[in-house]
């Protein structure tokens, strides 16, 4: 970033100490709640290694080594059943929710209108700033069993559709609350990235006879390239947190087969069951695939010319 | 590996696009769509803005209905037979309902407010190149994005803080976000340093450069990032389920998951309601919770959308 500081004289640490001794106060809360709540409880997951006890606390609780780690790839049921839940969810996203604003934002930026455009987007964005308890409880009222659809065809003779409540729906359901809430929203970094196409090479492959799909593929999609990629590592990282509050407001209507994924089984077996040290195995292991998922696709993009998140 | 600098996070933050209506011109070369792609286009984002509006109407139209009205038709309707705030009243006139707007509304507020002071100055103690310690401490707001602590141990903290059954359990787990603080100091270092030296040379200490020069040239990302955090605790669900064991300290979102999506009939004893008189239909007073959760939003929303797309491109990334 081009930023036109003036290089203040090389002065001992001392006396930049007391030179930014206000600046570095202000640094201190924020610090202070990110070591508090982000880095200490970082050391707080070697409780996975203990047979911990809340009473004994983490310095006197049991080490046992990896047994919790054993438990859970011994293939314990309810364990693998997360597992199975949280790719099969990911996947399905990855599939349907990915790509949902990506033809969102080319169909909004090919309006002329721009009154139209504004309203379109400015409704499409608001769903995103609900609570996942507000979506969950406007899709009850439009889909349950006493919502609007079945109403509308019980009132007409018609069968009735169990949609909420259904766990071989329970997936469609999901993601399509994913899509209601966020794809509108997610729209507006493509968006940003479609106005910063240079225009005069639409005129320029006009002028070489492309037709309205072939501009679509040879400039406005390799537009989108760069941050196509950014979201799909950023997604990558996400990829086993699929909905966890989502999921816990329904989780109860459709059972645990259905609807455990990695992130209720640790809130489930952890905070509810106090099987403190196999969840925080679990939740240990889940944060170690992120990181690596990350750090890996970002590796990725680059030997494909690409910036990804970071460079390192 | 390590992080050298933030450079993707901030090019996609200072990269603002240009101003719409510049852009908006169309070159008289490019062709109008055929008939079917408009055709598609409007039933496309006709539908998705339809799904939008539909259940919003909804809801305001069952929360102003009569009893009658919404027996008659099953429970939810999308027009009202008559436009009745019985259902405000009543929920608003005490009780559970009141209880937990009145948690939610002091959460929201206090909790922004410490949230944006408290980035604001830790984006601002970073943003001053060379500064002393300034580079470790960028280091330790980086290295907080690429990993996660983990639901168990976040929870063990805050109960090792003996934050259980507080208020602070619901603020003080999330007052810093990282990507906040990163979007900040992006703003801020691209303010023009020698804006802050006159400043300086007329005598005006950091403090003083904070308050009444950067703060004020950056309100529009200040607005949106508070926008962020507002609606982050004015929705917080999860935190308040796991921290707080006393129901009678539930915010909003719970009050609503136990009423309207666990279906729990509301009584006139949940409410301390205004006492005698058959309580409106509970369709009815579920939907007004629902429109009382919604509605500060609605009142934001408006003044803070022109900044969205300006302000915190990065935001998306991460909300």
């Amino acid at each position: 970033m081009a930023s036109t500081v003036v290089q203040r004289p090389r002065q001992g640490w001392r006396a930049r100490l007391r030179r930014d001794r206000v600046l570095l106060a202000m640094t201190i809360p924020g610090l202070v709640a990110l070591v508090g709540f982000h880095y200490l409880p970082l050391l707080g997951n070697v409780i996975a290694f203990e047979d911990y006890q809340p009473f004994l606390g983490i310095i006197n609780s049991q080490w046992v080594g990896f047994e919790k780690f054993a438990i859970l790839f011994n293939g314990d049921p309810a364990f693998v059943n997360a597992v199975k839940n949280t790719l099969i969810l990911t996947l399905v996203q990855v599939i349907f929710v990915f790509p949902a604003p990506i033809v969102l934002a080319l169909m909004i930026n090919s309006l002329l209108s721009d009154r139209m455009r504004r309203i379109v987007q400015n409704v499409l964005y608001l769903p995103h700033f609900l609570s996942w308890v507000v979506v969950v409880a406007i899709f009850q009222q439009l889909l349950g069993g006493s919502g609007l659809l079945n109403t509308f065809l019980r009132s007409h003779g018609a069968a009735t559709l169990d949609i909420v409540g259904n766990p071989d729906l329970f997936i469609s359901l999901l993601t399509s609350q994913v899509v209601w809430k966020d794809s509108g929203w997610a729209t507006i970094l493509f968006l940003a990235a479609l106005s910063q196409v240079d225009q005069s090479l639409y005129e320029a492959s006009a002028i070489d006879g492309a037709s309205r799909a072939q501009q679509l593929v040879n400039v406005t999609l390799p537009a989108l390239r760069g941050v196509i990629i950014l979201l799909l590592i950023l997604r990558l990282g996400d990829s086993l947190n699929v909905g966890f509050e989502q999921i816990i407001l329904q989780q109860k209507a459709v059972g645990s087969e259905a609807s455990e994924v990695i992130d209720t089984y640790v809130f489930n077996y952890g905070i509810l069951g106090s099987d403190w040290g196999t969840s925080a195995a679990v939740g240990l292991v889940k944060g170690v695939i992120a990181t690596v998922l990350v750090v890996g696709a970002n590796k990725l993009a680059h030997v494909f010319g690409e910036d990804g998140v970071y460079r390192a | 590996m390590t992080v050298t600098e933030p450079a993707r996070v901030e090019a996609a933050v200072v990269s603002e696009p240009p101003a719409q209506r510049d852009r908006r011109r169309r070159n008289p070369t490019l062709s109008r769509p055929g008939v079917p792609e408009s055709v598609l286009k409007v039933v496309v984002l006709g539908f998705a803005v339809l799904a939008v509006v539909v259940p919003f109407l909804g809801i305001l139209s069952t929360s102003l209905s009569s009893k009658e009205h919404l027996d008659a038709k099953g429970g939810f309707v999308l027009w009202p037979d008559a436009v009745s705030l019985d259902a405000y009243r009543t929920v608003l006139s005490g009780g559970v309902v009141s209880k937990a707007l009145l948690v939610s509304v002091g959460v929201t507020l206090i909790g922004t407010v410490l949230s944006l002071l408290v980035t604001a100055m830790l984006a601002y103690g970073l943003s001053r190149p060379g500064s002393f310690g300034s580079r470790p401490a960028l280091l330790i707001v980086l290295f907080s994005l690429l990993f996660s602590p983990g639901l168990l141990p976040v929870y063990l903290t805050v109960r090792g803080f003996g934050l259980i059954d507080t208020y602070a359990a619901l603020i003080l787990p999330g007052l810093v976000g990282g990507f906040n603080v990163i979007v900040l100091r992006s703003f801020f270092v691209s303010i023009p340093a020698e804006l802050l030296e006159s400043a300086r040379i007329d005598g005006a200490g950091e403090w003083q450069i904070f308050t009444r020069i950067v703060t004020p040239l950056s309100k529009a990302v200040l607005a949106v990032i508070g926008l962020f955090y507002g609606v982050g605790y004015w929705n917080a669900f999860f935190n308040a389920l796991i921290y707080l064991n006393d129901q009678g300290r539930w915010p909003l979102p719970l009050v609503l998951r136990t009423y309207v999506i666990n279906n729990t009939q509301i009584s006139a004893g949940d409410l301390a309601a205004s006492g005698a008189g058959a309580l409106p239909a509970q369709p009815a007073l579920q939907m007004a919770m629902l429109l009382i959760a919604v509605v500060p939003i609605l009142i934001v929303y408006p003044f803070l959308q022109r900044h969205f797309t300006k302000g915190v491109i990065t935001g998306a990334v991460k909300g």
